[in-house]
């Protein structure tokens, strides 16, 4: 099946303006501020069931519908902000079909009547920000972005700004807060921003994957996009595909395709290394809930889609697969997620900042040898405190994969604390 | 010599981004602007900033100390930063940061003795398929180097010495 967000893939130099003009590109933005009204536009998204692609698979649509029309002017922010562990679509995205994200943008602009739009990108990425604003340039000298654009009076400019290195600032109050030049840290919500956004107007943030589904299904209608995936998560998915297998990168699939097809087709994983077994699968990165796979078919031939994964007591999120094949223990996975999250605690709330502090005390001494029983229940006693009582969803992430790497995995832990 | 008087192009291309009423957006721009000669940011730097956004220093320096990016202190020339992160040390970045001190003869944290480089470890970098890998933060800025061997490395590293010379 051909492409749709990985596009590049089927047609060679795919981030040249003319190549990507050639092959469709720009004419649903054409098309919109010609033809259509705003909410046209945002009806068409609704239609097609796209959810947000950053992690929550919130309705997109919905999302558009929700920006307040009587607070001026509204801004669209692009998070760009890629840092979940496991999580390496966006750059290729960005890098490689650069034009048809930033229609995408330009299409939500236009549905939400913004006329400025930012790139929030991780401060790593600043030679992608600067070919983003080559390209930006390019479409406003064809006449596609800037003041009346195609003889319209709609008006749109679309800004890069980068962070500089806050795990956070994925967290999308904590990158508007940053935006406006302030420390990364989370709001109160609600309100949200679509009421309540950058410099306090109302705002929508998606994904860079989810700006880039948009072109294709203006274009195509949105029946079209409906025809791919599952009734709860329609259309295709980037999987980023990490950890022991043996051909790691990015693989585009319609939602309810297995982890089975993932891991072990030819054209994707190409198995695990050395032959080994799954023992576990982290389907969000390192705030994932373990899955036990321990081998067992049933659950490599789960689909991939969000109810499915919920099935198995863990969340899709970004769709991040990284593998942990048998020679793993996952004591040393807990302590690897749990010093990133240490790490990346942006400090503004207490159970966050004090249980990722406690969590690597006490994994380090497990890990290290010279842990007891006790400190593993321990441990889990202050996952399980943080759950639910801190401000944003990083810390809760923090807790997942201890507590189900913990009831999961008991044995692990046994293994390496004193009697 | 004041940032604005060193970069005044630049200055004003950051600030036209932002609405004026919120110019405090520019700060990180700013703040990577007032790096980019010594890879760190001094105390006049940040007053700098202060002046040109009409906020405090406190609240420069505490957006400075926020961000990893961001340093306020000497080091090597360059930053060489390790990702060993869960899908990175799945594939064998423990390992590869190991031996790599042990060439190079220096520790995490540590610079050496020509003052070129400087070895740290990062948090994901969004590379996880490409690892082991590693970036180099120095004058010339933020460079990538992925799908590494320590024989690679040690070329990277060699390489450094020559690069560099054009500040961006």
């Amino acid at each position: 099946m051909a492409h749709v967000v990985l596009r590049h893939r089927d047609i060679p130099n795919l981030n040249q303006f003319d190549v990507y003009k050639k092959n469709g590109g720009f004419s649903a933005f054409k098309n919109a501020v010609k033809k259509m009204q705003p909410t046209e536009v945002t009806d068409v998204v609704k239609n097609s069931g796209l959810r947000g692609r950053g992690g929550a698979g919130f309705p997109t649509g919905m999302k558009w519908s929700f920006i307040d029309n009587k607070n001026w002017p509204h801004y669209v922010v692009a998070n760009a902000d890629e840092s979940e562990p496991g999580t390496f679509k966006d750059r290729e995205i960005m890098e490689s079909n650069p034009f048809q994200f930033l229609e995408g943008l330009a299409l939500c602009s236009y549905a939400v009547a913004a006329n400025v739009a930012y790139i929030y990108l991780r401060g790593e990425f600043w030679q992608l920000a600067a070919f983003l604003d080559e390209k930006i340039a390019e479409m406003e000298e064809a006449g596609l972005l800037g003041n009346k654009i195609l003889g319209t009076d709609y008006s749109l400019k679309i800004y890069t700004h980068l962070g500089a290195g806050a795990y956070i600032c994925g967290e999308e109050t904590a990158l508007l807060e940053s935006l406006e030049g302030k420390r990364g840290q989370p709001r109160v919500r609600p309100p949200f921003p679509p009421t309540f956004g950058l410099y306090g107007k109302p705002t929508i943030i998606n994904n860079v994957e989810t700006f880039a589904n948009v072109p294709m299904i203006l274009a195509n209608g949105a029946d079209w996009y409906k025809s791919m995936g599952t009734a709860d998560s329609s259309g295709v998915k980037v999987f980023s595909l990490s950890g022991r297998v043996r051909r790691p990168g990015n693989y585009e699939l319609p939602f309810g395709a297995t982890f089975r097809e993932l891991i072990y087709g030819e054209k994707n994983g190409a198995g695990v290394q050395d032959a080994r077994q799954v023992k576990a699968l982290m389907p969000a990165g390192a705030s994932s809930s373990l899955i036990v796979v321990n081998g067992d078919d049933k659950i490599l031939d789960t689909p991939m889609d969000y109810a499915s994964v919920r099935t198995l007591g863990s969340e899709l999120g970004s769709a991040s697969v990284i593998v942990i094949d048998d020679t793993v223990s996952i004591d040393w996975v807990i302590n690897k997620t749990i010093h990133f999250f240490k790490h990346e605690s942006c400090g503004k709330c207490t159970p966050c900042r004090e249980g990722t502090y406690w969590m690597q005390n006490i994994v380090h001494r497990i890990h290290g040898g010279d842990g007891k029983q006790g400190d593993v229940d321990l441990l889990l006693n202050v996952a399980k405190q943080m759950q639910g009582k801190c401000l944003c969803a990083l810390g809760d992430f923090s807790a997942m994969a201890v507590v189900t790497g913990i009831e999961r995995f008991k044995g692990d832990f046994d293994k390496v604390v004193k009697v | 010599m004041s940032l604005v008087e060193k970069y005044p192009k630049e200055v004003k291309q950051i600030l036209s981004k932002y609405p004026p009423e919120h110019k405090r957006s520019a700060v990180m721009p700013l703040l990577f602007l007032a790096q980019r000669e010594e890879g760190y940011i001094t105390k006049a730097g940040m007053q700098d900033i202060g002046k040109i956004l009409d906020i405090t220093e406190t609240e420069v320096a505490s957006v400075v100390g926020f961000y990893t990016l961001y340093h306020d202190a000497k080091a090597g020339k360059y930053r060489v930063q390790i990702c060993n992160d869960l899908p990175c040390a799945l594939r064998g970045a423990d390992k590869f940061l190991e031996e790599l001190c042990g060439n190079v003869g220096i520790k995490v944290g540590e610079t050496t003795a020509d003052g070129l480089v400087t070895f740290e470890t990062v948090t994901c970098l969004a590379a996880c398929d490409k690892a082991p890998m590693f970036q180099t933060q120095g004058p010339d800025g933020i460079n990538y180097h992925e799908n590494m061997t320590i024989n690679k490395a040690m070329e990277v590293i060699a390489g450094l010495k020559y690069a560099g010379k054009e500040v961006k």
